[in-house]
């Protein structure tokens, strides 16, 4: 081998023993990197009361609930397993039933969080809103995009 | 052939015959996208907010590309010795980091609106942090040494350290839970975009692609023409 491939081999070599250490060290703190718990996983956590928790899924239809005019009950879904939410302030605009939100809280009780910051979470699809009114019209609207 | 990629006096003379029209060029395409984009339609969910996409997608694009370019000059250049990937390094290094700034910016922009706030430190939104900030390190790097061989190589070792950030930037969605959203066009899978707002998209990201371009071939010629003065 000449010099200059030992060089490249080299550096290939460094390069991919770095990238190794670090997805190691990042695969591993995995809970503290990831942005939200799930449902499930948090019941599997068995957090306490008291604990701060930020969780993320969908809005669980038919959950939302208007308390008053800016306190609002609801559950987070992940289709499995499902946390009662409420929660005082105003809503994001994608806030809806059926779409994805994470919530900031403090478990009050199990299953039970007080939120106290609420993000909207979008998914990777674009759709222009007139094809959306023209699926309605016809019944061929369904919420399969997600 | 191929050349003018490794020889400053081949790039050159190239560049010199190309810059012209990629600039009208790029102007065509450029106009083609704005247009594309008023015509494009609303979202179903996001409305009006979704042609951010139309400038926050091709900076990210770019921030990217530019870094993966920079790598590979880096790794050929320390390997096989080629000054002139040292040269691209310097000369980049800056626009990469100006489309990172403009997709960071937009990026909060449209966060705002849609999730309900400017920044959260996840995964993706934390990694394009780190890159920007690599970014200004190697501009950082690149005028603080007197000696331009200890400097370049410095960089480009810099360099090759911090292109571990770009899987994991590209990655981040899939590995861990994210507010920001997964990739809407890959490889494996068609598009989750419509086409009616994909064109918009593609014209833009050419028309960032060529506006970088046009900036890198003026700013490797002046590099060219520094170091051939400090000789």
């Amino acid at each position: 081998m000449s010099l200059r491939f030992q060089r490249l081999f080299l550096i290939l070599v460094t390069f991919v023993l770095l990238l190794a250490a670090v997805l190691l060290i990042l695969f591993n703190s995995q809970k503290n990197i990831i942005f939200f718990y799930t449902p499930s996983e948090l019941i599997n956590e068995k957090p306490k009361v008291g604990q701060n928790i930020r969780i993320g899924g969908f809005v669980k239809e038919d959950s939302l609930k208007k308390i008053t005019i800016n306190s609002y009950e609801f559950e987070i879904t992940d289709n499995n397993n499902a946390i009662f939410v409420y929660y005082n302030g105003i809503l994001p605009d994608l806030f809806r039933e059926g779409q994805g939100a994470v919530v900031d809280g403090i478990i009050e009780k199990p299953y039970t969080i007080k939120a106290t910051n609420i993000y909207a979470k979008h998914d990777e699809n674009y759709m222009p809103a007139s094809i959306k009114e023209d699926l309605e019209k016809n019944n061929q609207w369904k919420k399969n995009y997600k | 052939m191929l050349g003018f990629l490794i020889n400053p006096n081949k790039f050159n003379k190239l560049t010199d015959i190309i810059l012209k029209p990629l600039f009208y060029l790029t102007a065509v395409i450029f106009l083609i996208g704005l247009i594309l984009i008023y015509y494009s339609p609303n979202d179903y969910q996001q409305g009006s907010t979704v042609r951010i996409m139309y400038i926050h997608v091709p900076s990210a694009w770019l921030a990217l590309l530019t870094y993966s370019i920079m790598t590979i000059y880096s790794i050929f250049a320390l390997a096989f010795r080629i000054p002139f990937g040292f040269i691209i390094n310097s000369a980049v290094a800056p626009i990469g980091a100006v489309f990172t700034l403009v997709c960071l910016v937009s990026g909060s922009l449209w966060g705002k609106p849609m999730w309900g706030t400017w920044w959260v430190w996840d995964a993706r939104l934390t990694s394009v942090a780190i890159l920007f900030i690599v970014y200004l390190i190697i501009i950082f790097i690149n005028y603080s040494f007197e000696k331009i061989e200890v400097k370049e190589k410095i960089i480009a070792i810099f360099v090759v350290i911090g292109s571990i950030n770009l899987p994991i930037i590209k990655f981040s969605v899939d590995w861990w839970n994210t507010l920001h959203q997964p990739a809407s066009i890959s490889k494996l899978s068609s598009p989750s975009i419509d086409p009616s707002m994909l064109k918009p998209l593609i014209a833009m990201t050419l028309a960032f692609t060529f506006i970088g371009l046009i900036i890198a071939i003026l700013r490797i010629k002046t590099e060219i023409i520094l170091r051939k003065k400090s000789i």
